[in-house]
């Protein structure tokens, strides 16, 4: 008896949920660090007092050994180069800016569009997934001259190469997301009477977000990177352009005002997509 | 015991088999039982051996190789309002509060919640003012409670429940045992309880369909005429021990002569 009883049990996968409820646990604790890795409003305490720390001993020691401006600008000195320039730098923050969301904005609708589908069509995953990947790891930045033949120097090449870099990282990551299908939810669903509709709605889609948000976040990242870089290309304005601009005049505070801009906009992000993790995948912490 | 109406619930031959890589799983095998209106049944056999395969084809979720399933003689193909199921590990989404899982039901069919009724099914299973805890922030007990009532607030005519407590320890159980035992009584819902312990069985059920094991088959069906309303200790009485005695038999029974 008792060894029939083993032996069944060894057979069931309790149901055709567990199992890959099971599996989803497993993409999930890998979502689940990386979101936290951010986690800590406690420690933004420490944070900023090591912060001053570091740019205050910045700041006397290239003052004790009078390092040159163009060498080295203190801290202080980019600072005041980023408010009194500030008229100059400001619109090029802008179009970053623009650029950035715009790109963003387009390629993470596509990437979560494109997941939501791809990843109801297991065999469709299977042939498309190595190409996603090979749209992941080659860095978009290498078409933007490729781009600006084709579209000029304005805008458009540069929201092109910010959407190819972003989206594919959008949909790798909402893929992993949608791909957890816990059967026993969405039976639950089912039992009461919900649509293939409701049950992406209110099922499929709640339980990707975690790994949905965590795409979004590398992808805007990604899609920052690929801003600057496209800018640094060609055209003559954006933070990337300014960049070259400033160091071909060896103007380092206003150079490094620049970097201390783009700074702020990474953090930004990190911090907004931190703040809607809690918000929205904060159960699965 | 039973009057001769119209049964509430019928399985008609009812076979299952799947179709793995590696080959056929044959699940449910001509398995046919009828519950009447306000029974409580329970469905007793070991881990696989097709119960779940079972309660699933009652509940519209999915179909059978042959055979049909009919509620009040109509047959039942697709989930169905009358019927409600209650899962194993009470299956609450967990990015939504208790109150919030609660009214998933109501949100699918695009109704008004029933407040009252859910109001009152919180009191009465002990959830009164966890309305906005979040699933991880209560017991499995609790949790399942709040899927029992989650079930019970779209006020279903046929209860299913599929080894509910099998992930609670004993004294949970036993405790959800009397709630359930009460709601019963109070309600008077046709339900059909899956469990693999026989002492669930017993204190639980009206009458218990025995499985074999896979593919399942009926294999014996009890009467259990213990007094109603059960107590706890009604499990150390004489007669308890001695159907728990005989239903133990009866299985051990059943798969040594599957072995020889
Ligand atoms: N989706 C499925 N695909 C293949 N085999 C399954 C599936 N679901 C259940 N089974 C098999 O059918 C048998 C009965 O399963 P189940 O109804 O879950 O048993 P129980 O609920 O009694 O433990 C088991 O051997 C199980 O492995
Ligand atoms: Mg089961």
């Amino acid at each position: 008896m008792a060894s029939v009883d083993r032996e069944l049990k060894d057979k069931i996968p309790t149901f055709e949920s567990t199992g890959a409820a099971e599996a989803g646990v497993g993409n999930w604790s890998s979502a689940a660090s990386t979101l936290s890795l951010i986690k800590g409003g406690r420690d933004a305490m420490l944070i900023v007092i090591t912060a001053i720390v570091i740019f205050g001993g910045l700041e006397l020691t290239l003052r004790l050994f009078q390092v040159p401006v163009y060498i080295a600008p203190t801290p202080s000195q980019v600072i005041t180069a980023l408010i009194t320039d500030f008229q100059y730098i400001g619109p090029h923050i802008g179009y970053t800016l623009i650029e950035l969301l715009t790109g963003f904005a387009i390629g993470a609708s596509i990437g979560f569009v494109l997941a939501a589908l791809i990843t109801q069509f297991p065999l469709v995953e299977k042939i498309v997934a190595p190409y996603i990947l090979l749209l992941v790891t080659t860095p978009m930045l290498a078409l933007v001259p490729l781009l600006i033949l084709k579209f000029g120097f304005g805008f458009t090449p540069r929201i092109i190469a910010v959407a190819l870099a972003s989206g594919p990282m959008v949909m790798i990551n909402a893929a992993t997301g949608f791909r957890r299908t816990d059967l026993a939810k969405i039976a639950l669903a089912r039992s009461f009477g919900a649509s293939t509709l409701q049950i992406f709605l209110k099922i499929r889609i709640p339980m990707a977000m975690p790994m949905v948000i965590v795409g979004l976040m590398i992808g805007s990242i990604f899609g920052l990177l690929t801003a600057v870089g496209a800018e640094m290309v060609g055209g003559s304005f954006g933070l990337g352009n300014r960049l070259t601009y400033y160091s071909s005049l060896i103007q380092m505070p206003q150079f490094f005002a620049c970097i201390l801009v783009l700074a702020m906009i990474g953090i930004s992000i990190y911090v907004f997509f931190y703040w809607l993790g809690k918000k929205w995948a904060g159960w699965e912490a | 015991m039973r009057e001769s109406g119209q049964p509430k619930l019928v399985v008609a031959n009812a076979s299952k088999s799947y179709d793995t890589g590696s080959g056929v799983v044959h699940a449910l095998a001509d398995f046919s039982m009828d519950v009447q209106p306000g029974e409580l049944a329970c469905l007793l056999g070991p881990s696989g051996c097709g119960k779940s395969t079972l309660l699933w084809a009652m509940a519209g979720l999915h179909g059978l190789s042959s055979g049909e399933v009919r509620l009040d003689g109509r047959p039942v193909i697709e989930p169905n309002p009358q019927i409600a199921m209650v899962f194993q590990e009470a299956n609450l989404l967990p990015w939504r509060n208790l109150i919030k899982n609660i009214e998933l039901p109501f949100e699918i069919r695009h109704q008004k919640p029933d407040r009252a009724r859910i109001d009152a099914l919180l009191e009465e299973v002990g959830l009164a003012g966890f309305e906005t805890k979040m699933p991880r922030e209560l017991s499995g007990g609790m949790q399942q409670r709040a899927s029992i009532v989650r079930a019970l607030s779209v006020d279903p005519s046929l209860l299913l429940m599929d080894e509910p407590f099998g992930a609670l320890d004993a004294f949970t159980r036993d405790e959800m045992n009397l709630l359930i035992q009460q709601i019963w009584l109070e309600t008077k819902k046709t339900i059909v309880f899956i469990t693999h312990n026989i002492n669930e069985a017993v204190f639980l059920a009206d009458r218990i369909f025995v499985m074999s094991a896979r593919p399942g088959r009926l294999s014996r069906v009890f009467e259990i005429d213990l007094p109603r309303p059960r107590p706890l200790d009604a499990m150390t009485t004489p007669h308890f021990i001695e159907l728990v005695a005989e239903i133990k038999g009866s299985i051990d029974h059943k798969s040594q002569t599957q072995a020889a």
